[in-house]
């Protein structure tokens, strides 16, 4: 075999461990739902073999599902942005940070060490009639009486900031890592201040990781059923909690299989948007 | 005579001659592969060959107080007694568990505490259903007759389960707030009490929804006339509502935190809140929800293991304590058995084992309506 071939060859045999996990974990699995989600659920809760749109007609024309899909879309969008606006501060403090850098990177991950179900119920004793907050306030006098903080949207958005909130620091220190802190200098040598460096110079290049932080918040809010249950009330439902019913409570795996494809295609499509004008290639490209 | 080796020897047997230079990297790497391929393709067929001598038990229940009582007093005697592990799991209700059956293989999942008769058919027409051998279950004899006979009505005379226990889904409201008299004034329309938004909660199953809309609108739960108006009380709850729960778990943190003043709950998890002290009322309004509960056996089981595993956990002595620790009255019958002290004091208890004073739910009428009302309210539920 000649050099060339084998040099072909290679990064196909290194991808060929994940790329068959990825076909027998997501590829076949997805398969299985959409060969579902043309079957149809009898009264007794079985399924009917066959190949039926009647899922697929009512998850497409029927407005309680569009709403509650504008709904999840717009708490994803709610909660990147807090999580950018959040985030790209402590990120920026992190990574300009000189000697306890492993410290504040080891406090960013210690969220991940606990599961997320617990971090999202530890809300419940923060927040909650009897909980931490409203029991400081009765202390200190601010309020007479305990306030009804939990079980609405805002505390739904602040469940996943607190959830995604890692995740877009880590992008954002990633990216501003990368960037030789030289620039900055050389913008302040060249008369900038230390604002417009920031905004002309450091801001710019690490858009790639804001940007990669951001799809990945958007994406993981959107999908997203154990906040909303624990946290939100009884008009606070998202997507997920929608195909979680049809398929645990109702029963009713063809339709939730539908639901499911159709909510994977509403994302899949923002990535493809996100990817031709924000992506990071085109970013890179715009940097270059 | 052979000397039969295990799969921990002969991998160390393999290592052994790999690192003493008798087996080049490549074969010591192709023979572990082709054992864990063996083993994978071997895993599952395994279980049939393994049927035949059973070491453990799946069950299935409804976790919190009601777990550990079957834990302590059931398992970890019959453990201890037979040498059949009980592994149990919980879940927050019979639809979630039953799309963990349908997802799992055959003989996966063993005994399920199944809430109303209502599962038992339900289970039954999804052909889940077995058929119990009697004669390894004495302690049947003990377990109140019409609990018995309208399982067996469901499945042609034959069990798929064995009655354990029975309960309420009553009111439970905070006496700080609410007083026993006003309960009794306005029983089911306490729930619909705009003076009260915010501070109402209610099971988010469908059932119990329908149930308690048919009494705030004066209908008879179990053959429900005007369902539009059903449904109105249902929205109008909604609205009024802090937070629908979904397990027994958040049903009392709910209200042991004070978060909520009333709203309907099982008898057993409010009287384990009275016993911890909260000064929590309960209260069955005429025709309130009366469920029995059983220990549902399904297909694919081991039969003689989980006959033998019910017929312990019937033995008066078992299911006295069991009773005791999950509060809720077990299913055996107060005139054959000596119950004890506290069981007599439980909500819902019938000293005549009659039941005749409970109200359960017709499974026909409540499975006939199942996939309409549970897809109604999903949407009622979010606002709708």
């Amino acid at each position: 075999m000649s050099v060339e071939a084998r040099e072909a060859r290679q990064p196909w045999i290194l991808l060929s461990p994940a790329l068959t996990a990825i076909f027998l974990l997501l590829f076949v699995p997805l398969l299985f739902i959409v060969v579902y989600s043309f079957w149809l659920r009898t009264s007794t809760g079985a399924d009917q073999v066959g190949f039926f749109l009647d899922n697929w007609r009512e998850a497409l024309s029927d407005a309680f599902y569009r709403d509650i899909l504008l709904f999840t879309l717009k708490i994803a969008t709610i909660t990147t942005l807090v999580c950018a606006v959040m985030g790209y501060p402590a990120a920026y403090v992190i990574a300009r940070s000189k000697g306890n850098k492993a410290l504040l990177l080891l406090l960013l991950m210690l969220p991940f060490w606990i599961s997320y179900i617990i971090r999202t119920m530890s809300w419940i004793n923060i927040l909650g009639v009897s909980g931490a907050l409203n029991t400081a306030l009765l202390w200190l006098g601010v309020i007479n009486e305990p306030i009804q903080m939990l079980y609405n949207q805002t505390t739904v958005i602040l469940g996943l900031v607190h959830f995604l909130l890692p995740f877009m620091i880590l992008n954002v220190f990633v990216s501003l890592e990368g960037i030789d802190t030289n620039l900055e200098d050389a913008a302040n040598s060249l008369g900038a201040t230390r604002m417009q460096a920031f905004w002309q110079v450091t801001l710019p290049l690490s858009l790639p990781g804001l940007a990669a932080g951001g799809l990945l918040c958007f994406v993981l809010g959107a999908g997203t059923y154990i906040t909303p249950l624990v946290l939100g009330g009884p008009g606070d439902a998202m997507f997920a909690n929608l195909v979680f019913e049809a398929i645990i409570t109702q029963l009713n795996w063809p339709l939730g299989s539908a639901l499911s494809l159709m909510l994977l295609a509403v994302l899949g499509a923002l990535v493809l948007i996100y990817n031709r004008y924000l992506g990071m290639a085109q970013l890179m490209k715009g940097l270059g | 005579m052979t000397k039969k080796i295990d799969n921990t020897t002969r991998y160390e047997r393999l290592r052994e001659r790999y690192m003493n230079g008798d087996l080049d990297r490549r074969s010591f790497l192709g023979l572990i592969g082709a054992a864990g391929l063996a083993y994978g393709v071997q895993t599952p067929f395994a279980k049939y060959a393994n049927a035949a001598t059973v070491s453990q038990v799946r069950f299935d229940g409804w976790g919190g107080v009601v777990s550990e009582a079957l834990r302590e007093n059931a398992f970890d005697p019959f453990e201890a007694e037979t040498g059949i592990k009980v592994v149990d799991g919980t879940f927050g209700g019979a639809d979630e568990y039953i799309s963990r059956v349908k997802a799992s293989q055959e003989g996966e999942y063993n005994i399920a505490h199944l809430s109303g008769v209502f599962d038992y058919a339900r289970y039954h027409n999804l052909g889940l259903s077995t058929e119990l051998n009697e004669d390894n279950i004495p302690n049947l004899e003990y377990v109140i007759p019409k609990l018995i006979d309208v399982f067996r009505a469901v499945t042609d005379g034959k069990l798929s389960c064995v009655p354990y226990d029975y309960g309420t889904t009553g009111l439970a409201y905070n006496r700080k707030y609410i007083s026993d008299e006003e309960m009794q004034e306005k029983g089911a329309n306490i729930l619909l009490d705009p003076a009260r938004k915010g501070k109402i909660a209610g099971w988010s199953d469908w059932r119990t929804r329908m149930w308690y809309a048919a009494l705030q609108t004066g209908q008879n739960p179990n053959d429900v006339t005007d369902e539009e108006a059903c449904w109105d009380a249902v929205r109008a709850h909604r609205d009024l509502l802090l937070k629908y729960w979904g397990s027994g778990a958040e049903l009392m943190s709910l209200l042991a935190e004070e978060e909520i003043h009333v709203t309907e709950g099982w008898s057993g998890r409010i009287y384990a809140l009275q016993e911890q002290g909260h000064d929590i009322g309960y209260m069955d309004p005429p025709n309130g929800f009366g469920w029995q509960e059983c220990m549902f056996v399904l297909k694919g089981s081991p039969m003689e293991a989980c006959e033998e595993l019910l017929n312990f956990m019937l033995a008066p002595e078992t299911a006295i304590a069991v009773a005791e620790g999950q509060n809720y009255p077990p299913a055996l019958d107060p005139t054959k058995v000596d119950l004890g002290d506290k069981i007599p004091t439980l909500p819902a208890f019938d000293p005549t084992g009659k039941l005749d004073g409970l109200t359960f739910a017709d499974p026909e009428y409540w499975n006939g309506h199942e996939q309409a009302w549970s897809k109604e309210f999903g949407r009622v539920q979010k606002g709708y």
